[in-house]
C-alpha cells in the first residue's frame, strides 16, 4: 500500500531547490544546444532532404516554481529554446511528442476533429520506479532508495536494454536517472519514433512479466514446457545470479517466518502437493540453528531442492523456482507511459526539484557502477564552478565540474552516432524520394 | 457502386466479379454492380448483426476457439444466400454500405474496424493454407518463407518459441515468414514468436496475425478517405434517398458513450457518499472506498473514477471540492492544487488538448493492466478470488447468488458477472446485461427511484405497431436501450427490424 509519490521523502539527500541555484545552473552548466541538437534528429541541418518544420512540432513543457505549469511550448531553434529556459527558469522540463502540427498553434488548426492536431512521432520511452518494488525490498519503502535496492534498477536496465538491442534491432537507447527512485529510457531509433500505439503496447507486452495490482494475487505466473527465448536469456543471464548471489541476502528474504511464508505462497497450490512440501519446509526452518552459512541462502537451497524433486517435477508445468526469482527481481514497467505516443516524460539533465540531483545518463554497459547517491547535486556543482575559477577560452563551464563526464557520455556513446545514423536516413529517404518522382516523370 | 431505385429489378446484379476467386473478399475497391435500395439496406442490417454479434461476444471475453465458432454461426444465420455468388455480392455490398454508415465519427470508425478485422480473422482461419496463401498473394505482401538454410541456424529458438506456447514443433518442412515485428504486435505482444533483431519469424499457422495487421491498417485508411468523400459530395447528393436510412443505422446501433451527463441527473456532493453505495458498480464502489480510506487514488484509479462521477453528473467545481477534500489529508492542499487539480479540469475538458473526455466503458476498464498500488480495471477480472468473495460479501449479495457470479467470473465472463450482481443487489432484472459502468449506474437509479424498468419494456415492445413518425420521436428513447435490446433477444431484434422496414416506405416514395 501506499506505494507512491504521496510517501512523504526522506530527509536524507534533500536539498531545497533554490531557483538563483537553478538560474546558474542554465545559465552556465545545462546543455542546451546539445539537447536541442538530440530532438532535431538531423533536421536542422542543410541537406534538402531535411524537414525544418520537424523540431517546432515537438513539444516541451514546464512546470514553474510558482507551481504553474505551461504545456505546448515549442522552439524552431537552439537559441530560442535556451532563451525561454532561461527565462522562465522551470523547475522541471517535459519532452512531449512531435505533433503534426506546432503544438504552440494547435489553436488554429481548430477543433474540428479532423485530427490536424495528432501526435505523429515519439521515442519508445519506458519508465521504471523503484517504488514499484516495495512488496519485495525490506530496506526502503516508497521514494527512498539505498545500495541494497538499487541494484533492482540495474536488472531492469541490463533486461531491457538487452532485448531492445537484440530482439528488437534498436540502437540509441539512452538511459537516464530519474533524479530520485527510478530510471527512464528513451528508444531513438527512426523505426521506433514512428511505432503507432497498438505496436507499443505489444512490445512494452512482450517485455512485461510481472503482473497483478494490489487486489489479485498472482504476480508472475509462467506456464509451458519452455520459457521464451527472451526470458530464459534473462534468467540464466541476469535475474538467476542477481537473486541468488545478491538480492537473497542484502533483502534477507528468508530472514522470519513473515518472509518465508511469503514465498511459499507464491507456489501455486495446483501442481504441487504443496501442504506436504510447505510443511515440510517449515520443519526444516523452524528450529533457528545458527549455522555459519547465511539463513537465506540455506533455505533457499531447501526450497529449490523440494520444488525441484523428481517425484514433484513430473506433476506440473509451471515452473515455481523461476516464478519466485522472477517475482523478486524482473523489472517492472510503469505500461502507461510506454504505450501511449502522447506521454511527457521528463528531459535528461533536469534537475530533481527534492533531491537536486541531476538526471544525467546512465551508461547500460556500465549500470552496475552507477550509485545514485554520487550523483552530482546542483548545489555540488555550483560549488565546483566557482573553486574552478574562469574558463579559458574554447572550454566549456561544465568540463570543469562533475557533470562534464555525463555530458561528454551523452554525446559520444549517444548523441554522435544518433546524428550519424539520422543524416544516413535523411539522405537515403531523399535519394529514394527523387529516384522515385524521375522514374514517374520518365514514365 | 451504384445503388439503383427498388422498382427497377436489376438484372445485372447477378454478374460477379470474376476476379474473386476465393469466398473472403479484401474489399479492396467497391464493386461495380447495382444494387437495389431494399438490399442497400437489408443486406447492411444483416451485415450489422454479425457485427453486433461479434462485439457481444469480445466484450464477454470469449476465447478464440469460442469466437471461431460464433462468427461462423453468425455468418450462416445472417449472411447466407441461396445463389453462392450472390451471397458474395450481399458479403460485398453490406460491408461497402456499412462503411458509409461507419466512417463518420471516430468512435463509430473505430467500432467498425474493430468488428470488422475481428470477422475477418475468424473467417480467414477457416481457409485452408493454400487460399491463406493465395490471399496473402493478393496482399502484395513482400514476405519470402525462410530458406532451408536460416531455419537450420534458428530452429533451437524456433522450437523453444513453440515449446513455451504448447505450439507443435516445427519440422524442416515448416513454413516460416520473416516479417518486421511492428507487422505482428499481437503475436509480439503474448511472445508467440522469435524476434530477433527487429524481425518476426511467424509460422504458417501464425499468418492471420499478419494478414489481419494488413486488412486492418488498408480498412483503416479506407474508413478515413470514405468519411472525406461523405462529407464532402455523398451526404449532400443523396440526402433524400440514402443519407437519412445512412443516419438511421448507425444512430441506432452503438450504445450512449455518457460523455455527458442527462441534464436531469446532476448528483451533488452531498448524496455522493449514499449513491456509492447503492448504485456504483463494484469497480467504482471498490475505487471509492479505498479514496475515501487511503484518502489517495494513482493515476489509473483517478482516470477511472473521476470520469465515471463526471459521467454520473458531478459537475467540476464539485469534481474539485471532492477530490481535495480526500488528496489534501494526504498531500495538502498546496500540493494538490499544483499537481492533481490539473489533471481534473483536463478530464473536464479545461485544459490541454480541451477534449471533454468519456468515461471508460466495461471493455475499456476489463482490457486496462493495474499494477502495483493500483486499485482501478474491473473486480471481476483483476481481483483474486478471495478478494472478490470478500468484496460481494460486503455488497450483501446471498451465497447463491454470490455462487453464481463466480461461475460467469470462471468463464471470463465479467460483464455478466457484473450483471448478476446488480440483479442480485437490486432485486430486479436486468434484461440489459452491463456494459458501461454509467449504465449500471442509471440504471440502479431508474430501479431506485421508481420501477420504471417494467414501463420501458412495454414501451419497446410496443414499437412493433409504430410507425415512422412515432419510430422518430422515441427513437432517443430507444437509444438508450437499444445495445440490451439486440443483444439480448432476437424478439427485440424483429422488433427493430420492423421498424425499419416502416422506415424503408418513405424513401421508396422519393423514387
Amino acid at each position: 500500500m501506499g506505494t507512491d509519490d504521496m510517501l512523504i521523502d526522506n530527509s536524507r539527500n534533500q536539498e531545497q531547490l533554490d531557483l538563483n541555484y537553478l538560474k546558474l545552473y542554465y545559465g552556465k552548466l545545462f546543455p542546451h544546444a546539445d539537447m536541442f541538437k538530440w530532438l532535431a534528429y538531423g533536421h536542422d541541418g542543410k541537406h534538402p532532404g531535411c524537414d525544418q518544420s520537424y523540431v517546432g512540432r515537438r513539444e516541451f513543457s514546464f512546470t514553474l516554481d510558482s507551481d504553474i505549469y505551461i504545456r505546448f511550448q515549442s522552439f524552431y531553434s537552439s537559441s530560442d529554446m535556451e532563451k525561454a529556459i532561461k527565462e522562465k527558469c522551470p523547475v522541471k522540463i517535459d519532452i512531449g511528442p512531435v505533433y503534426s502540427v506546432d503544438p504552440a498553434k494547435r489553436l488554429a488548426y481548430g477543433q474540428g476533429g479532423d485530427n490536424a492536431f495528432t501526435p505523429v512521432e515519439r521515442e519508445l520511452i519506458f519508465d521504471i520506479d523503484i517504488s514499484d518494488y516495495d512488496d519485495v525490498r525490506y530496506c526502503c519503502s516508497g521514494a527512498d532508495v539505498c545500495s541494497d535496492c538499487w541494484p533492482l534498477m540495474t536488472v531492469a536496465i541490463k533486461v531491457i536494454d538487452f532485448t531492445l538491442r537484440d530482439d528488437f534491432g534498436f540502437d540509441h537507447i539512452l538511459w537516464v536517472y530519474s533524479g530520485r527512485r527510478g530510471v527512464h529510457c528513451w528508444v531513438c531509433d527512426g523505426k521506433a519514433r514512428r511505432l503507432n500505439n497498438e505496436q507499443r503496447s505489444a512490445i512494452s507486452d512482450y517485455i512485461r512479466v510481472y503482473k497483478g495490482s494490489e487486489n489479485s494475487q498472482k504476480k508472475v505466473s509462467l506456464v509451458g514446457q519452455a520459457l521464451h527465448p527472451f526470458l530464459s536469456r534473462s534468467y540464466t543471464e541476469v535475474l538467476r545470479s542477481f537473486f541468488e548471489d545478491k538480492l537473497l541476502c542484502t533483502q534477507n528474504l528468508f530472514l522470519n517466518e513473515e518472509r518465508y511464508e511469503k514465498i511459499l505462497e507464491m507456489i501455486p497450490d495446483e501442481c504441487f502437493n504443496i501442504v506436504a512440501v510447505t510443511s515440510e519446509l517449515r520443519g526444516k526452518w523452524m528450529d533457528n540453528k545458527r549455522s555459519k552459512d547465511d539463513i537465506n541462502t540455506t533455505r533457499w537451497g531447501h526450497l529449490k531442492h523440494s520444488l525441484q524433486s523428481s517425484k514433484q517435477k513430473a506433476q506440473g508445468l509451471r515452473r515455481c523456482v523461476e516464478e519466485i526469482v522472477f517475482a523478486f527481481t524482473y523489472p517492472r514497467l510503469d505500461m502507461e507511459v510506454s504505450k501511449h505516443m502522447n506521454h511527457l516524460l521528463k528531459a535528461p539533465f533536469c534537475i530533481h526539484p527534492k533531491t537536486g540531483r541531476v538526471c544525467v545518463p546512465i551508461d547500460p554497459n556500465r549500470c552496475e557502477e552507477f550509485d545514485p547517491a554520487a550523483v552530482p547535486t546542483l548545489s555540488q556543482l555550483l560549488g565546483e564552478l566557482n573553486a574552478a575559477g574562469l574558463t579559458t577560452e574554447g572550454e566549456d563551464e561544465f568540463d570543469r565540474t562533475s557533470l562534464g563526464e555525463a555530458i561528454r557520455y551523452f554525446r559520444s556513446s549517444f548523441l554522435f552516432p544518433l546524428l550519424k545514423s539520422c543524416k544516413e536516413e535523411i539522405e537515403a529517404a531523399y535519394n529514394t524520394e527523387i529516384q522515385q518522382s524521375k522514374n514517374s516523370m520518365s514514365w | 457502386m451504384e445503388i439503383v431505385r427498388s422498382e427497377k429489378k436489376s438484372t445485372s446484379s447477378n454478374e460477379v466479379n470474376a476476379d474473386l476467386v476465393t469466398a473472403l473478399p479484401l474489399y479492396r475497391a467497391a464493386p461495380e454492380l447495382e444494387v437495389r435500395l431494399e438490399d442497400f439496406e437489408l443486406y447492411a442490417i444483416d451485415r450489422l448483426q454479425v457485427l453486433r454479434g461479434i462485439s457481444d461476444g469480445l466484450s464477454r471475453g470469449r476465447k478464440p476457439e469460442e469466437m471461431e465458432k460464433l462468427v461462423k454461426k453468425l455468418w450462416k444465420a445472417h449472411m447466407r444466400h441461396a445463389h453462392a455468388p450472390e451471397a458474395l455480392n450481399k458479403d460485398i455490398i453490406s460491408h461497402f454500405v456499412l462503411r458509409l454508415v461507419y466512417c463518420r465519427t471516430e468512435d463509430l470508425r473505430r467500432w467498425f474496424l474493430s468488428m470488422e478485422t475481428t470477422l475477418f480473422r475468424y473467417r480467414f482461419r477457416v481457409e485452408t493454407d493454400d487460399v491463406q496463401r493465395e490471399l496473402m498473394t493478393e496482399f502484395n505482401l513482400p514476405y519470402k518463407s525462410l530458406s532451408n538454410a536460416e531455419y537450420q541456424t534458428l530452429k533451437d529458438k524456433l522450437s523453444q518459441v513453440a515449446r513455451s506456447t504448447g505450439q507443435s514443433l516445427p519440422t524442416a518442412d515448416s513454413i516460416f515468414f520473416k516479417v518486421p515485428f511492428e507487422e505482428v504486435p499481437e503475436l509480439v505482444a503474448t511472445r508467440r514468436v522469435y524476434i530477433h533483431k527487429g524481425n518476426a519469424y511467424v509460422a504458417m499457422s501464425q499468418v492471420v496475425s499478419l494478414i489481419v495487421t494488413h486488412f486492418r491498417s488498408y480498412l483503416s485508411k479506407a474508413l478515413v478517405l470514405t468519411n472525406r468523400k461523405w462529407t464532402s459530395t455523398i451526404r449532400e447528393q443523396e440526402k433524400d434517398r440514402l443519407t437519412p436510412i445512412i443516419e438511421a443505422l448507425s444512430t441506432s446501433y452503438l450504445g450512449p458513450d455518457y460523455s455527458q451527463p442527462s441534464d436531469t441527473t446532476e448528483i451533488s456532493l452531498k448524496d455522493i457518499d449514499q449513491l456509492a453505495k447503492t448504485s456504483f458498480p463494484l469497480c467504482m464502489r471498490h475505487l471509492f472506498e479505498k479514496l475515501r480510506e487511503d484518502h489517495h487514488l494513482r493515476h489509473g484509479g483517478r482516470m477511472q473514477l473521476g470520469l465515471f462521477l463526471k459521467g454520473v453528473g458531478l459537475n467540476l467545481d464539485d469534481a474539485l471540492a471532492f477530490w481535495k477534500a480526500e488528496f489534501t489529508r494526504k498531500v495538502g492542499a498546496e500540493r494538490f492544487d499544483r499537481e492533481y487539480a490539473y489533471a481534473i479540469r483536463h478530464n473536464y475538458g479545461k485544459e490541454g488538448k480541451r477534449t471533454d473526455y468519456t468515461p471508460y466503458s466495461c471493455q475499456k476498464i476489463i482490457s486496462s493492466t493495474p499494477g502495483v498500488g493500483d486499485h482501478h480495471g474491473c473486480p471481476y477480472r483483476h481481483f483474486s478470488e478471495e478478494n472478490l468473495r470478500a468484496a460481494l460479501g460486503r455488497l450483501g449479495i446471498n451465497n447463491r447468488a454470490l455462487e453464481e457470479v463466480m461461475v460467469k467470473v470462471q468463464n471470463r465472463h465479467y460483464q455478466l458477472a457484473c450483471t448478476l450482481t446488480f440483479e442480485a443487489v437490486h432485486g430486479t432484472s436486468c434484461d440489459a446485461g452491463i456494459n458501461h459502468p454509467n449504465q449500471y449506474f442509471s440504471d440502479s437509479k431508474k430501479t431506485m427511484d421508481s420501477k420504471k424498468t417494467m414501463e420501458s419494456k412495454v414501451k419497446v415492445t410496443n414499437l412493433c405497431f409504430m410507425g415512422t413518425h412515432e419510430f422518430h420521436t422515441l427513437q432517443g428513447h430507444l437509444n438508450t436501450h437499444f445495445t440490451l435490446v439486440v443483444s439480448k433477444s432476437y424478439f427485440f431484434a424483429e422488433c427493430f427490424l420492423t421498424v425499419l422496414i416502416e422506415l424503408r416506405r418513405p424513401a421508396k416514395r422519393f423514387c
